[in-house]
């Protein structure tokens, strides 16, 4: 089977649930409802034979609502196809269940994803934090947590600092300019580096 | 007065090999040709570590080839790779079951300053939790400047006194 054969089998399925498709590289990616992603990714693996999830990952669209999305990278083994599943969480309930039974492989995705975003996956085995320690406040890899990061405490067991930047954070703006202008140097929130900025005040 | 010290020995054929020195000195010179490393790997510049290791470099010319996974065992503790503060605490804790002597040598820009990680989950120096007795630049620094921060601490061991300087916590816990 194809691609386009699956999401047409997944469209057959569950004809409210897609609310929308799109192909890029030859990649097929396709937004689920929220509270259907749990029985298309049960079809998924139990009928269409999507064996292996390469990946589960979560992006933040700051300001928006929803504000959160996670993505499940699937692929067939068998017919050597990949799919692409996005489905979007809320900021107020920011939970959705997890997979982890299907794929055993989505215990340590899920628990990234928790511990760097702070979306609980309903139904986890084991969902405490993978990279930092247990009780860390902060989710890091929110938008609106500075890449510096905020001091906390938690004697005996870990403590952090706000990390000094000297001017910073460094950052690339991807541009049409030479690797001069396009170099990670202190910049802030929506500043586009041109040629002539660049040459002016170098 | 701990600059002088001098290693100076005095060995009298006439009167059959024996030879006179200070206590300190003779001290010093075992421990510092006898330094076993802690080798505390956390990231790329271990390596570079492991490179000195190797037949090239052969950091056993120093005396410092026996690496020791058990802190027991060790006396010096070459911290070389990212310190992230998950990991801070466990470094902490082996260090402190390290028996007196010891000393420390952070091993490049991110054991001695966080390096390029100026970032939230980054440990920005690991002289933030323990005294370190040199600092070695570079990322990662080649296996020639770890075995040249390994002889400046052969040579600060020689200036310090064998007990009052290298067993302080002994001292103070009597
Ligand atoms: S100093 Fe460079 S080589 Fe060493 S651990 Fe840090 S990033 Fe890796």
């Amino acid at each position: 089977m194809t691609s386009d054969e699956m999401t047409d089998r997944i469209r057959a399925a569950f004809p409210q649930a897609i609310t929308g498709q799109n192909r890029f590289r030859d990649e097929t990616s396709l937004s689920i409802q929220p509270d259907s992603i749990r029985v298309v990714c049960e079809f998924c693996k139990s009928t269409l034979g999507f064996n292996y999830l390469i990946d589960v990952s979560s992006v933040d669209h700051f300001g928006e609502e929803p504000r959160y999305e996670v993505v499940y990278e699937l692929y067939s083994m068998r017919d050597a196809v990949h799919l692409r599943l996005k489905t979007t969480v809320s900021e107020d309930d920011a939970r959705i269940p997890s997979v982890a039974d299907l794929w055993p492989t989505a215990d340590w995705h899920e628990r990234e994803a928790y511990d760097m975003m702070g979306i609980t996956f309903t139904g986890h085995p084991d969902l405490r934090r993978i990279l930092m320690w247990d009780g860390y406040p902060y989710h890091p890899l929110r938008k609106d947590f500075p890449l510096q990061g905020k001091p906390s405490e938690m004697p005996g067991v870990a403590f952090t600092e706000v990390a000094p930047l000297a001017g910073g954070p460094f950052v690339t703006i991807p541009t049409d300019g030479t690797t001069q202008v396009r170099e990670p140097r202190a910049r802030h929130a929506g500043e586009l580096p041109t040629r002539e900025k660049f040459l002016s005040e170098p | 007065m701990s600059n002088s010290l001098s290693p100076v020995a005095y060995d009298g054929k006439i009167e059959g090999n024996v030879i006179f020195t200070q206590v300190d000195a003779a001290i010093n010179w075992m421990r510092s040709n006898s330094l076993w490393p802690m080798p505390m790997g956390l990231a790329c510049c271990a390596i570079e570590l492991m490179a000195a290791s190797s037949s090239r470099f052969d950091i056993s010319r120093f005396g410092a080839e026996v690496m020791r996974f058990s802190p027991r065992q060790s006396d010096v503790m070459i911290v070389a790779g990212t310190v992230t503060y998950k990991m801070a605490l466990a470094v902490k804790r082996i260090w402190d079951q390290m028996p007196e002597p010891k000393w420390c040598i952070a091993m490049g820009a991110c054991a001695s300053s966080g390096g390029m990680y100026r970032s939230y989950a980054v440990l920005q120096g690991i002289d933030h939790l323990i005294p370190v007795d040199v600092y070695i630049s570079g990322c990662p620094p080649r296996p020639e400047a770890l075995l040249d921060g390994l002889m400046r601490l052969q040579k600060k061991i020689m200036t310090e006194h064998a007990l009052v300087d290298q067993k302080k916590e002994l001292l103070e816990s009597l």
